[in-house]
């Protein structure tokens, strides 16, 4: 565990932008958890007097069409997305990534039907595959996690499938079979681990699509819905007020998004540097 | 003798920038290349023998500099020379081979468009003539038919093709220096013998002069006129080939003319003198008498591989003849008996070991092992059964036999919790610490993980990995192919004590026969999956019957020929 933190302090010393990304995720992660206990008013609490002002001093984020503070809505709204991402990111990772190592390790039949069921996945455009999977099976939470997920698997599980396939007969799995063990030891227990490095790359970029997605799928009014405060929704519903002169409802939720997917971009190399056990000494 | 220098090289040091600091890659070193000389530099893997080229070919990598000394070629400094000027140098005055002609040739372009582009490209022809000039450039290097070879991709190739390719790309343009890094290493016995012939009477004849970089001092010996030593980025000792061989004074040089196995009779010759006080075990050390049953018994073994299908098959409702890799071969080995098994590449060895070590289905055949045919149990169920922790392997290559996640001590565990069902922590982990000390790996060394351990170091973690689950035959699938000579004496010494304190069999598979003459005790030739020869080690050697048996003796490169007779 101690070496962890060393090879961990390593990989942000030696890459600055790792470090900015890893910093900006650590406040992403405190404001997720934090951030509804201490915005200064009620993400919900309306108030048709001050509605539509622009940032000042008590709203710093100005205020929106029924006088919410949209600082707190873009605060609290954190927790939310970063939810809705992370599961449905881990979600697609572990299915994908069972899917494809399965059929890169015994390739045959299986490779063949689960490829093309992969194939038939993406054929479609995987937005209008999402919400029609959303609108078919109920305007839910869950079911955007679920619709996310699905949509992200084919490409876990090809990285998957294109690694396990190039180790699945390298020396050491020989070895280990030698070693008494059986097939399904191997492969999750030996050769999963050894493709963690690049599946990271993808679980990162990944996680700003799925970002983007969830709040895509709010924006169009399928999903999460208002009045709950929502990064997508919130843009959708500013989006309006752009043409009338009030940039500041649709900016500020914009900019919290772009922020998110840019950390989740920059996050990929140090990830990987992470659990690459080549990069520790 | 004498001439003007063609290459001088004075004081040339490189540094790389790394991680932790710089290194020093090569450090002072100083030569000079007359018109009509074949230099050899020799050394093991990282002694900067490679670097010193690229330093002077000018392609070394971004971390590397050339921090000091200088390079002179026909009066210009290569330090120092423009890019662009290099870029007219390179492949016109000096030009390079390097080790995998595989990698060194574009896989989509043809071999002869291949020299053709380094004709134009230097000037040497034109659209309409390069055709032509490419055809005798292929035919300078032997190749049979070449109008039809130049159209043939380099896919179609072998591997010694492919490297007479690259050649004539290299001599296309009629340089001064040709650099040959390693450019036989991964080639069979019999392919290097013909391409060193060829490098060498082609260099002869245009009076070109030439840099043979290898860590094969047999090879060294017998192709250059003079040598340089290296090691760690030092040159250690310079002089005639011969003189260096008879007369080695750098102690370096004296362990690495001991560790070549050219021309000792034992093992233990092998090792530096402090070593060799040890006692000796012989090679034929197991006795007539225990070759009552025998161990193994491969009857009629044979491994097919199908082929495509092509269209006319199709059309005729035809199945293809399939591949024979290995072709109804039969042999035996007896308790406490090692067997070489030899052949180039491709002959089916490396088929035959597999389908012994349960890894690979047999077509048809049988493998008795203890009395019991195991080809019957299926070759994924077989890690299951209670044979398979009495046939282990060692791997050729340590590095990719290692798992890049586990330690040392986990990889060596492996065997001991899943084949011999040792469940209490400590129990394991005495056992490993045994199995280490027992192949000569310091303890400390347990916990790293592959790439924080050196080639012999990953060499002795495989080796105590089969150990573990106390096999009674052990395959060894050319297990010092993947290391340095220094290296492969101390291993090879280690697997003849192991034997001989456990009373192993071992199947050693190999290409290397000197290795194979000084480990085993019978030896088997194969070529195109079949067997060809088969007997006694001396008998073999000394008085091989059968022709091919005679091309691969003659054709292992051999320093100081005439003193073995």
């Amino acid at each position: 565990m101690a070496s962890f933190f060393q090879h961990l302090r390593y990989v942000l010393v030696s890459n600055p932008v790792t470090l900015l990304a890893f910093s900006l995720f650590a406040c992403m992660l405190l404001v997720a958890i934090f951030g509804p206990a201490l915005v200064p008013y009620d993400p919900l609490a309306s108030a048709p007097t001050g509605a539509l002002k622009p940032p000042s001093l008590q709203h710093w984020f100005g205020t929106d069409q029924v006088g919410r503070d949209v600082f707190s809505r873009v605060v609290v709204a954190t927790r939310l997305d970063l939810l809705i991402s992370f599961s449905a990111v881990a979600l697609s990772f572990f299915v994908g990534t069972a899917l494809g190592a399965v059929s890169g390790f015994w390739g045959g039949w299986t490779d063949r039907i689960l490829g093309r069921l992969l194939d038939t996945i993406m054929a479609f455009p995987l937005f209008v595959l999402a919400m029609g999977i959303v609108a078919a099976s109920g305007n839910t939470i869950e079911n955007i996690v679920i619709a996310t997920a699905i949509i992200n698997l084919p490409f876990y599980a090809r990285v998957a499938r294109a690694e396990v396939a190039i180790r699945r007969n390298a020396g050491w799995v020989q070895a280990a079979k030698l070693s008494g063990n059986h097939d399904a030891r191997i492969l999750f227990a030996r050769v999963v681990p050894n493709i963690l490095p690049p599946m990271m790359v993808q679980i990162s970029l990944n996680m700003g699509w799925a970002i983007l997605n969830a709040a895509g799928l709010s924006f169009i009014g399928l999903g999460v819905r208002p009045p709950t405060p929502e990064w997508g929704i919130m843009v959708a519903e500013g989006a309006s007020y752009i043409v009338s002169g009030e940039w500041w409802l649709a900016l500020f939720p914009g900019l919290a998004l772009m922020i998110a997917v840019f950390t989740f971009n920059l996050m990929g190399d140090g990830l990987r540097d992470l659990v690459d056990p080549a990069r520790r000494t | 003798m004498s001439g003007p220098a063609l290459l001088s090289v004075q004081q040339l040091s490189v540094q790389f920038r790394t991680r932790r600091g710089t290194v020093d890659a090569v450090r002072d070193v100083s030569f000079s290349l007359r018109k009509g000389q074949t230099l050899g530099i020799v050394g093991e893997s990282g002694s900067g023998k490679s670097v010193t080229s690229y330093a002077i070919m000018r392609i070394l990598d971004r971390a590397g500099v050339i921090a000091s000394g200088s390079a002179v070629f026909g009066g210009i400094r290569l330090d120092q020379a423009p890019e662009d000027v290099m870029n007219e140098l390179r492949g016109r005055e000096i030009s390079m081979i390097f080790q995998n002609p595989r990698a060194a040739l574009n896989p989509i372009r043809t071999a002869g468009q291949q020299i053709s582009d380094v004709l134009i490209e230097h000037a040497q022809a034109t659209r309409t003539s390069a055709r032509q000039k490419a055809i005798e450039a292929l035919r300078h290097v032997q190749i049979r038919n070449p109008e039809e070879r130049y159209h043939a991709y380099p896919f179609e190739l072998s591997g010694g093709m492919c490297q007479r390719i690259v050649i004539a790309m290299a001599l296309a343009c009629k340089p001064q220096i040709l650099i040959a890094d390693e450019p036989t290493t991964g080639l069979d016995v019999t392919t290097q013998r013909t391409v060193m012939d060829l490098i060498r009477n082609l260099t002869r004849d245009s009076g070109m002069a030439s840099i043979l970089i290898t860590h094969d001092l047999g090879l060294a010996g017998e192709y250059c006129d003079t040598l340089i030593v290296m090691e760690r980025g030092l040159v250690v000792e310079t002089g005639q080939a011969q003189d260096i061989f008879l007369r080695p004074q750098h102690p370096y040089t004296r362990k690495l003319v001991k560790a070549t196995p050219h021309h000792a009779q034992s093992l233990r010759e092998l090792l530096p003198d402090d070593g060799a006080s040890r006692p000796v075990v012989a090679p034929n050390a197991s006795s007539a008498e225990k070759k009552a049953v025998p161990l193994l018994d491969v009857v009629d073994l044979v491994k097919a591989f199908p082929r495509a299908r092509g269209l006319s098959d199709w059309l005729h409702r035809r199945q293809p003849a399939p591949f024979l890799a290995v072709d109804r071969i039969g042999f035996q080995v007896f308790p406490g008996e090692s067997v070489g098994l030899v052949g180039e590449s491709g002959c089916g060895k490396s088929t035959t070991s597999a389908m012994i070590a349960r890894l690979l289905e047999p077509t048809d055949g049988s493998i008795w092992f203890k009395g019991k045919d195991i080809s019957l149990i299926r070759s994924d169920q077989f890690t299951q059964s209670p044979m398979r922790a009495q046939i282990q392997m060692v791997f050729q290559d340590p590095t990719e036999s290692l798992n890049p996640r586990a330690t040392a001590e986990q990889s060596i565990a492996d065997p001991l919790i899943h084949l011999l069902n040792l469940s209490s922590r400590n129990q394991v982990r005495a056992e490993v610490r045994k199995l280490a000390e027992q192949v000569g790996l310091e303890p400390e060394l347990l916990s790293r993980l592959p790439h924080q351990l050196s080639g012999g170091q990953k060499a002795r973690v495989g080796i105590a990995r089969a150990l573990a689950s106390r096999p009674e035959l052990l395959i060894l699938d050319e297990p010092t192919a993947a290391l340095d000579v220094s290296v492969q004496a101390v291993v090879l010494n280690l697997l003849a004590d192991l034997k001989a304190r456990l009373g192993m069999s071992y199947l050693f598979v190999s290409h290397d026969l000197e290795v194979v003459r000084l480990l085993c005790d019978r030896v088997i030739v194969m070529q195109s999956g079949r067997i060809v020869e088969s007997g006694p080690t001396h008998q073999v050697f000394h008085t091989p019957q059968h022709d091919y048996t005679k091309t691969l003796l003659a054709a292992a490169p051999r320093f100081l020929q005439d003193t073995r007779q």
